[in-house]
């Protein structure tokens, strides 16, 4: 793993005793000692911090920059209030996912949190088509996620203003005498914040946020079984460049100003098939499944209507055990004639078809603070 | 008790074999969330998929240690799969197989043989 890179958190990882994995490019910690399953668990009932300084960072300044990103994303940007963020996609010209991403309007300028395996793609495609807006890559900080109920006590143990931050508000918060920019934001299901702190300060704040009782350190393992219950995509799998904001039920991210009839229709990749999907629909759709019994069905398990039917109806996205609902709980695409809930379809695990059920995302409430 | 390279453990017990895997392969799949057993009467032979395990990371098959038929099975861990991970070389047992052929436990690890094998 020497040819991996390291965010700031990486020796703290070893020294909590973390199994260290290639993730991105990066070392990553799949797992602390606790183990995925109460990893989880422990994130659902107080607190969990998160590693996420693989992502990336990017600061988009100039006065038209919140113009020249809606050029790329199917997002209301210049809608957007000083203080607050939005969740977002990069599109491409046949309507399909090049990136998700968090965009905040932090003032006099749009801070952009991206995937790690897609950052350099992502920047790469923000400087060729933003003019006049300087595309700032921010690798002097580290991104920290504290995720769960007790997260808020947590943090306002450090600084009582985040208290009053609401869910997707942003704010600069001195937090342990760092300069951190923190959002009330997460991708968990959970209530918490994602913190970018400055690389220097990055060990002391995950030290000290760790040294309360409710908070336990979490590795990717458990992150991604928890977004999986809350429904939430994870990049490449779920959604990708073949699959459209439409088909991956992400329509809700569109605002109508950006939709036919807004003031700002259209005038982003793709466009003209994506509004047209919102106005007629699309022939497949992401929903969530639920496979009887206790077997997990995993990404590529093919769906199909019937157990002895020949043609695939859909495939499974992302799947696995799902620690808080105590069972398998999975995501994928169906063609929309069985996207409707409760419609039972069957997942074809080690040469036997078995049922699973469309069901409602989240597979466990959402708990933020509104 | 004996071993085999791939972590599964083997104890006579009257005239069948106990199989299981190992506190070390248990560790190293982290959580497990679901075990397919056998069907009681299946005959199987070496290298047979018997089992199939599921953990919070990913599905890995057990193969059969043996020739012979598999006579019992551990119903338990169809509602408690987490017996694998607290107890593997007690409670958290797979299958028993009725072998006619124990001559292949020979070949086996002895337990100092399978620890120099994973320290």
């Amino acid at each position: 793993m020497s040819d991996l890179r390291h965010t700031p958190l990486f020796d703290l990882h070893e020294s909590l005793g973390a199994k260290m994995v290639p993730f991105a490019g990066y070392a990553m910690p799949v797992q602390y000692g606790l183990g995925v399953m109460k990893e989880h668990l422990h994130c659902r009932a107080k607190a969990g911090l998160f590693d996420v300084s693989h992502m990336g960072q990017v600061k988009l300044v100039g006065d038209g920059a919140a113009a020249a990103l809606e050029t790329l994303v199917p997002v209301d940007v210049v809608g957007l209030a000083e203080g607050r963020q939005r969740y977002g996609f990069f599109t491409n010209d046949a309507g399909g996912i090049s990136d998700d991403l968090m965009l905040a309007n932090r003032g006099d300028h749009i801070f952009v949190v991206v995937n790690a395996a897609c950052k350099a793609a992502d920047i790469g495609h923000m400087r060729a088509h933003l003019k006049g807006v300087e595309v700032v890559e921010v690798t002097d900080r580290a991104l920290l996620a504290l995720q769960g109920p007790a997260a808020e006590a947590v943090l306002a143990g450090v600084n009582p203003a985040v208290a009053d931050m609401a869910f997707m508000d942003v704010a600069t918060v001195d937090l342990n005498g760092a300069e951190c920019w923190v959002s009330r934001s997460g991708y968990t299901g959970e209530d918490g914040f994602e913190i970018s702190v400055p690389n220097a300060d990055a060990v002391a704040l995950a030290k000290l946020l760790l040294a309360h009782d409710d908070v336990e350190a979490i590795g990717l393992g458990a992150r991604d079984s928890l977004r999986l219950e809350g429904g939430l995509c994870l990049y490449g799998h779920d959604i990708d460049a073949e699959t459209t904001p439409v088909e991956a039920a992400l329509t809700w991210a569109i605002q109508k100003v950006r939709r036919t009839g807004g003031d700002r229709a259209g005038g982003f990749p793709g466009a003209d098939i994506i509004l047209a999907q919102i106005a007629d629909g699309a022939d497949r759709k992401r929903v969530g499944l639920r496979p009887e019994g206790r077997a997990p069905m995993r990404e590529g398990v093919l769906l199909f209507d019937e157990a002895d039917a020949v043609t695939p109806i859909g495939q499974i996205t992302s799947g696995g055990f799902g620690p808080t609902v105590e069972g398998p709980v999975a995501m994928g695409y169906v063609a929309t004639a069985h996207a409707a809930k409760g419609t039972v379809v069957c997942g074809e695990l080690r040469g036997k078809r078995l049922p699973l059920t469309v069901t409602a995302l989240p597979f466990t409430p959402a708990n933020f603070k509104r | 008790m004996k071993f085999t390279e791939e972590h599964e453990w083997l104890r006579i017990e009257d005239d069948v074999v106990v199989v299981g895997i190992t506190e070390h392969a248990a560790t190293q799949l982290g959580d497990i969330v679901f075990v397919e057993l056998p069907e009681v009467g299946t005959e199987v032979v070496i290298d047979d998929e018997a089992v199939v395990i599921e953990s919070v990371k990913a599905a890995s098959d057990i193969l059969s240690p043996l020739d012979g038929e598999i006579v019992e099975v551990n119903e338990a861990l169809a509602d408690n799969p987490g017996l694998v991970n607290e107890d593997p070389l007690g409670n958290g047992w797979f299958f028993k197989i009725k072998s006619d052929d124990l001559s292949k436990m020979d070949e086996y690890l002895d337990e100092a043989a399978y620890k120099a094998l994973v320290e």
